[in-house]
């Protein structure tokens, strides 16, 4: 059957939900997958983790719920607070690699021939992995064949072992895991000296501004965005720390270089370990933990938003 | 039609693999998944296979290898899901969480007839709540591993008792060597010495109530034990910083002769072979006694098959298990694996580690255990080698170290 003929000027056409709403409708709709995936992978493993902290399971058998007692366990858990106290340390320590990206990126910052290759020589260990960069320090630590100790005997001093001492293991990871942190805030630092206004550095000039003044009343405030990234980044990577301790030490000597990432997985997913709801108990102290850092600098972000 | 067909082979099946070990019509698939990939235990249990499929022509024999750490973690996943017919694992406490969620097939079965007085030495470390959930098809004992050479230069003899052990020793720490070489940084080694020494001062039945749970790690005779271990950490009989070695980086120091001697499995031979140390150089022996007149046991952990509880071809499982066991395959398998069979019927390697190990583990009167992380609950296991570890560094925290482990251990029996 053919269609009808139109001879007069169509009527203006239904305006349908979709017409209706599709600006509204539209942002909602792109954002779906990510709302999806977020919600199943993220957002909801956070309850579960709660609700798997509540019990005791071996991941095998029945689960049986015994309150808060995983939590009452971890209190009373020595390898808890060294885990905890590293955790402090590496938040601490791993803040030492903004100044010194900040450092360098400025001692880059110049117009040389093949600075270029100089910047990605000092960005090359954040593209090695994670893993790579420990094994590495681990060989470079071993009291039988590392390059340290012959290294810090030409200046007289005497073997160390870094790795094998529970005072000294914690630096030696973190030392590790800095060296890529450096150069990760270096590069965020050089994309922001890109950024620097160079009428306001002629104008402090002439005012008289150099060296330190001239940093730190000009060129930092500038740089605030790249310092506030630097900071969560650096922050988020020393809480959820785990790849180099693993590679490097599997938490020992006897447990000394734990982190609470590390003992989580030990005490649910390693050989021996498979106490489900003890390491969720672990996960959750470790997210609220992570929460306060995440809630401030979100909080941060929204504010400075509303007031550009 | 082909329905009833399969189901009267199957019974047919049944009926014969009852009768005895008697070649079954075995048909359908059966697939094996086994915990190494290293060259020698492939060949192995490659050999195994082949002769198996010979044996059943029309059974379709599936060999999968995992990596030995990764099955450690895998196996949870394939014994609930997908499970193969015939999985690798270990004796000891290491089957329990599988047997409690009931995820191994009870054989009981295959071990009430003959061959179960074939594999008689290993029965107790299969056995779990009075019944058996798996063969073992190779076991391998540990000793002190010697450098001979330097004995001689010494003018020692292998001790056989512990005052000679500590005499011998101070002869070596004289000359500037070091007593022992271990690598404690993945902890399990140190978990060797406390076996033999807690083995040798109060014996296998102590030793095993210990393992169990049954005794307070604070106990004055668990302190004794670790007394001892002290003589040897106080003289400064281990090599230094073996916190940062695992126990390949620790041979360097028994092949340049820097340490005397190595307290470990037999799976030490090769490397040493391979690194060119000699068999005139490398000797062997027995873990000297402590205290006298107690029976000595040993340690000689066992490597197993198994049947998940949701395998498909049970049957074909069972046949083959039978056929891992017999007294042929185990003389085969451990020629290529260079360990000890089980079966009392095998032959043992022409190999002087092998037949040293084999004369010592028939003679072990005291009883044969598994390792401490295979005997010990897997929480009690890895905070035990974690304090074995530290008393080996810090002596002195002793007290806090056994404190540590009683509490886990009332927290497991709380459990």
């Amino acid at each position: 059957m053919a269609a009808p003929i139109i001879t007069e000027p169509a009527p203006p056409p239904a305006r349908g939900y979709w017409r209706r709403n599709q600006m509204r409708l539209a942002p909602w709709l792109f954002l779906a997958p990510g709302i999806l995936f977020f919600a199943v992978y993220v957002i909801l493993p956070i309850f579960q983790s709660f609700h798997i902290s509540l019990y005791r399971w071996d991941g095998l058998g029945e689960a049986r719920y015994i309150g808060l007692r995983n939590y009452e366990r971890l209190l009373e858990d020595q390898a808890f607070y060294t885990s905890l106290w590293n955790n402090v340390r590496w938040l601490v320590l791993y803040l030492l690699a903004i100044p010194a990206g900040l450092f360098i990126a400025l001692f880059l910052n110049q117009r040389v021939r093949g600075i270029r290759l100089y910047k990605s020589l000092f960005f090359f260990p954040f593209v090695i992995s994670q893993v790579v960069v420990g094994l590495v320090f681990a060989w470079f630590y071993n009291p039988s064949i590392g390059l340290l100790n012959p290294l810090i005997g030409l200046f007289g001093f005497g073997p160390v072992n870094i790795l094998g001492n529970p005072n000294t293991v914690t630096y030696g990871i973190i030392a590790a895991g800095l060296w890529p942190q450096v150069a990760y805030c270096m590069i965020l630092y050089l994309t922001g000296l890109n950024a620097v206004d160079p009428e306001q550095v002629e104008a402090a000039r002439l005012d008289g501004a150099k060296g330190w003044k001239m940093l730190w009343y000009v060129i930092l405030p500038q740089l605030r965005p790249a310092t506030f990234i630097a900071v969560v980044v650096t922050v988020i990577g020393a809480l959820r720390s785990f790849d180099m301790v693993s590679v490097m030490t599997s938490g020992g000597p006897f447990g000394s270089s734990r982190v609470l990432a590390y003992y989580m997985f030990e005490v649910s997913l390693s050989e021996y370990g498979f106490r489900m709801g003890y390491g969720a108990a672990i996960a959750v102290v470790l997210f609220l933990i992570m929460m306060v850092y995440i809630a401030f600098f979100l909080w941060r972000m929204w504010r400075e938003e509303r007031g550009g | 039609m082909r329905f009833t067909l399969t189901g009267a082979a199957a019974a047919l099946a049944m009926t014969t693999a009852l009768a005895g070990p008697a070649s079954a019509e075995l048909t359908g698939d059966l697939r094996i998944f086994f915990n190494d990939q290293n060259p020698a235990p492939r060949a192995a249990i490659e050999g195994m296979v082949e002769r198996f499929q010979e044996m059943h022509p029309n059974l379709n024999i599936e060999l999968t290898l995992i990596d030995r750490e990764a099955n450690k973690t895998q196996i949870r996943n394939y014994l609930t899901a997908n499970a193969p017919d015939v999985n690798g694992w270990y004796a000891g406490n290491r089957m329990r969480p599988y047997v409690n969620a009931g995820l191994f097939e009870d054989v009981s079965d295959l071990w009430d007839g003959p061959m179960g007085e074939e594999l008689a030495s290993t029965r107790p470390a299969l056995t779990l709540d009075g019944r058996q959930w798996g063969v073992p098809y190779t076991y391998y004992q540990w000793g002190i591993y010697y450098r001979a050479d330097i004995y001689e230069e010494l003018g020692l003899t292998p001790a056989a008792t512990w005052e000679e052990e500590i005499a011998n020793c101070q002869a070596i720490l004289d000359s500037g060597r070091k007593c022992y070489t271990i690598g404690t940084r993945f902890l399990w080694t140190a978990g060797g010495w406390f076996d033999y020494l807690n083995l040798r001062t109060h014996g296998y039945d102590f030793h095993m109530a210990l393992t169990a749970n049954e005794i307070p790690w604070t106990d004055d005779r668990v302190r004794e034990t670790f007394a001892n271990w002290r003589t040897l950490i106080d003289m400064g009989a281990f090599i230094d910083n073996h916190t940062a070695y695992t126990w390949q980086e620790a041979q360097p120091y028994l092949v340049n002769g820097q340490a005397a001697a190595y307290l470990m499995g037999n799976f030490l031979v090769e490397p040493l072979r391979d690194a060119g140390m000699t068999d005139d150089q490398l000797g062997f022996y027995q873990f000297p006694e402590i205290t006298p007149g107690i029976p000595k046991a040993e340690d000689a952990p066992t490597d197993t098959l198994h049947i998940p509880a949701q395998a498909q071809n049970k049957e074909a499982a069972r046949e083959f298990l039978r056929y891992v066991a017999s007294a042929e395959n185990q003389t085969i398998v451990n020629e290529v694996l260079g360990q000890l069979p089980i079966n009392r019927n095998a032959t043992v390697a022409d190999d002087k580690f092998i037949q040293a190990g084999f004369e010592m583990l028939s003679n072990a009167t005291g009883g044969i255990a598994q390792f401490f992380d295979r005997d010990a609950d897997a929480e009690m296991a890895s905070a035990g080698m974690e304090g074995f570890q530290e008393f080996m560094v810090m002596p002195d925290n002793l007290d806090a170290i056994l404190n540590r482990l009683e509490s886990v251990r009332q927290r497991i029996l709380e459990d």
